[in-house]
């Protein structure tokens, strides 16, 4: 038995056994429960949801490991959107080329960069609670939104951007295959590069960071960069899904992202946890949102069951912590 | 004074700040300085100050809330279908209904946090979802507008006839507040429970070492907070004349960022009652000057997050800094900065 741990440990890594007995968990009882479950049409549907909701939880997966938060990756990715939709509009509208997106693209990313370096400056320079500094970002960035669109929403793209939110490329979705990418990169960028190490070191302890001699500040500033770059993919995909941009589009993901990161076993304070974990996370509330939706309940319904499944995962680790101290 | 300065140096910048806006706005708007405008102020501002205060007794005990907003919702609509079951009912009825649901909410977060030892951030945004989910779920996002009389008819404290016709009124709420506000004051700062609350916020083994009763801090904190929003969920359901599900979701970031502008620490141990009015008091005055100086309402919130990240910024810094008078003495533990990384 402890031999059998200690092999999936191995392979999968000590925090996987969560997530993937849930997966387990969400197929087996919705296979059961209803027939058109374990069909294509659930997984494709999957697929195509699924991108936007992971690429903003990796945009708040990097700063959680260090230690803070990013309330505002939403309307990141909505004012990073809207540069793109402004951006195409400027170069005519429906018959805007590759060029113009190529180019509304990049500023977009600039956008959220720059929105990523002015928290990254503030928590870093005046150590000010990354939840606060995030939050009044959030709500900066709601209120430029809604001041330049008046609350209305931006459409009437060119054709060629729709396959970016609903094409097919060797019959895997293109989203699904941004996610993947970036999942791939997040996952190298945490494990192997130095900036990687970095970010864990200072999530456990930052003052022990600091005087090892890693420079902290650039390390919390790159981290606030790269997960406003990543809600700026986020707007990107949501711009060719929804066909149209609009300030609060994606506003309910915001607290689904931190949900999504504490599955897949990161922890609150930082410092511990890892890409994969988190990625099949998610995996596990689409699932359960769409089989949940096979069963004929809601969405507000899903949203309660991912919170109960939030509180039981929290309630297992409480118990298996127990279970081992006794047996112990 | 110098002293009373140094441990109070958030109350004294906000002080000071809402002064010159005042006086900014005074001189540049015709009617920021008048009583109508201050009470207007007071009125609009009511919610959200007794959100607050509820908020700022989990914050002194080291926990976070997300899911005070959401559940003062669920409060309003269980309220007003028990209001409507029993027929009708008082002020007295409504008060008691909308405060034992709240507090068994907050009752709710603090067991999943003491019994099962989950942070309180990762445990209220579990309840968050599960509170809205299941109440937009239940109520198909259909609100209630036939709400009793008693309950949607303004209740006018004092009022008086202005120069020119109008009238300024105080209304129920602001005296909801004034007396929730009180009762934290005291309660935190005049009771053997409040002070312990500081102590357990401030360093939790040490308290628990000391001999105070941990589960108690939690479920006293959380239970504070869930009366606070309960009671505030009915003021708004008074003040809007309607129960709207989701016409509270969000206003627990706007709350949280009024809270910790006002002194109060992520992490415990730190706030107080007066910092966390004038951080509330502080957002509605720019709204409310914006709006009398005519800008686009579109541009409030934009202006407001502005100022609170530089008035973070700047609280943040070391003060002595900015003000060299200040940097001989060591004594400023009240800033985020000397808890150094806490998060």
């Amino acid at each position: 038995m402890n031999t059998l741990a200690a092999r999936f440990n191995a392979i999968f890594g000590a925090d996987m056994a969560g997530p993937l007995a849930a997966l387990a968990a969400v197929l087996i009882v919705f296979g059961v429960a209803s027939p058109h479950f374990l069909t294509s049409a659930t997984f494709g549907s999957v697929a195509f949801q699924l991108p936007e909701l992971g690429i903003l939880t990796l945009a708040m997966l990097m700063p959680i490991l260090t230690g803070g938060l990013n309330l505002a990756i939403t309307f990141t990715a909505n004012i990073a959107g809207l540069t793109l939709a402004w951006t195409l509009q400027a170069n005519g509208g429906i018959d805007a080329g590759p060029g113009a997106f190529l180019l509304g693209s990049a500023l977009a990313l600039a956008v959220g960069a720059a929105s990523g370096l002015v928290m990254g400056l503030v928590i870093a320079f005046t150590r000010a609670h990354p939840i606060l500094v995030s939050l009044s970002m959030m709500i900066f960035l709601r209120g430029l939104g809604e001041f330049l669109t008046r609350g209305g929403d931006i459409s009437g793209f060119p054709a060629f951007i729709a396959p970016i939110g609903h094409g097919s490329m060797l019959g895997i979705p293109v989203p699904l295959l941004i996610l993947i990418a970036c999942v791939i990169a997040s996952h190298i960028l945490l494990s192997r590069s130095k900036l990687g190490f970095s970010t864990y070191m200072i999530g456990s302890n930052i003052e022990s960071a600091r005087y090892s001699g890693i420079n902290t500040r650039k390390v919390l500033v790159l981290v606030y960069m790269l997960s406003g770059v990543m809600a700026a993919v986020a707007g990107i995909i949501m711009l060719a899904r929804f066909n149209s941009v609009r300030v609060g589009h994606g506003e309910s993901y915001l607290l689904i992202t931190v949900l999504a990161c504490f599955l897949g076993g990161i922890n609150p304070f930082g410092g511990f946890g890892r890409v994969l974990p988190v990625f099949v996370a998610l995996i596990v509330l689409q699932l359960l949102s769409s089989g949940l939706n096979l069963l004929g309940a809601n969405q507000h319904l899903t949203t309660a069951v991912w919170g109960i499944l939030l509180i039981v995962v929290m309630v297992l680790r409480w118990l298996s912590a127990k279970f081992i101290r006794i047996v112990r | 004074m110098r002293k009373l300065f140094l441990s109070h140096t958030t109350e004294f910048v906000l002080f000071a700040v809402i002064i010159a806006m005042s006086i900014v706005l005074a001189f540049t708007t015709d009617r920021f300085f008048t009583l109508g405008n201050g009470f207007d102020l007071l009125n609009i501002s009511a919610v959200n100050i007794i959100f607050a205060v509820g908020l700022l007794v989990v914050l002194i005990s080291g926990g976070i809330d997300i899911s005070f907003a959401v559940a003062a919702s669920i409060v309003q609509y269980v309220t007003a279908l028990a209001l409507e079951r029993i027929g009708g009912g008082g002020w007295l009825s409504g008060l008691l209904i909308a405060a034992c649901i709240g507090i068994l909410l907050g009752v709710i977060n603090a067991f999943l946090i003491h019994r099962f030892r989950i942070i309180s951030i990762v445990a209220t945004i579990a309840t968050f979802n599960v509170y809205f989910g299941l109440l937009m779920f239940f109520t198909k996002g259909v609100s209630i507008y036939n709400l009793p009389d008693w309950l949607t008819s303004r209740v006018i404290i004092y009022e008086r006839e202005m120069a020119d016709g109008s009238w300024a009124e105080i209304t129920l709420p602001v005296v909801v507040m004034a007396v929730c506000t009180l009762a934290t004051w005291f309660f935190v700062t005049r009771t053997t429970t409040g002070r312990q609350l500081y102590a357990f916020g401030d360093n939790p083994e040490g308290a628990r070492r000391f001999g105070i009763n941990i589960g108690a801090m939690q479920f006293i904190a959380f239970g504070w907070l869930g009366l606070m929003a309960g009671i505030a969920g009915l003021m708004q359901a008074h003040y809007a004349q309607e129960v709207v599900p989701n016409a509270l979701y969000g206003r627990e970031l706007d709350v949280l960022a009024a809270v910790v502008l006002g002194g109060a620490r992520l992490g415990g141990g730190k706030g107080s009652v007066l910092g966390c009015v004038l951080g509330v008091l502080l957002v509605s005055i720019t709204q409310n000057g914006l709006n009398l100086m005519g800008v686009s309402p579109f541009a409030f919130k934009m202006i407001v997050g502005a100022i609170i990240l530089v008035a973070i910024t700047l609280s943040s810094a070391r003060i002595g800094n900015l003000v060299p008078v200040f940097a001989t003495r060591k004594s400023t533990g009240d800033r985020p900065a000397d808890r150094g990384e806490s998060r």
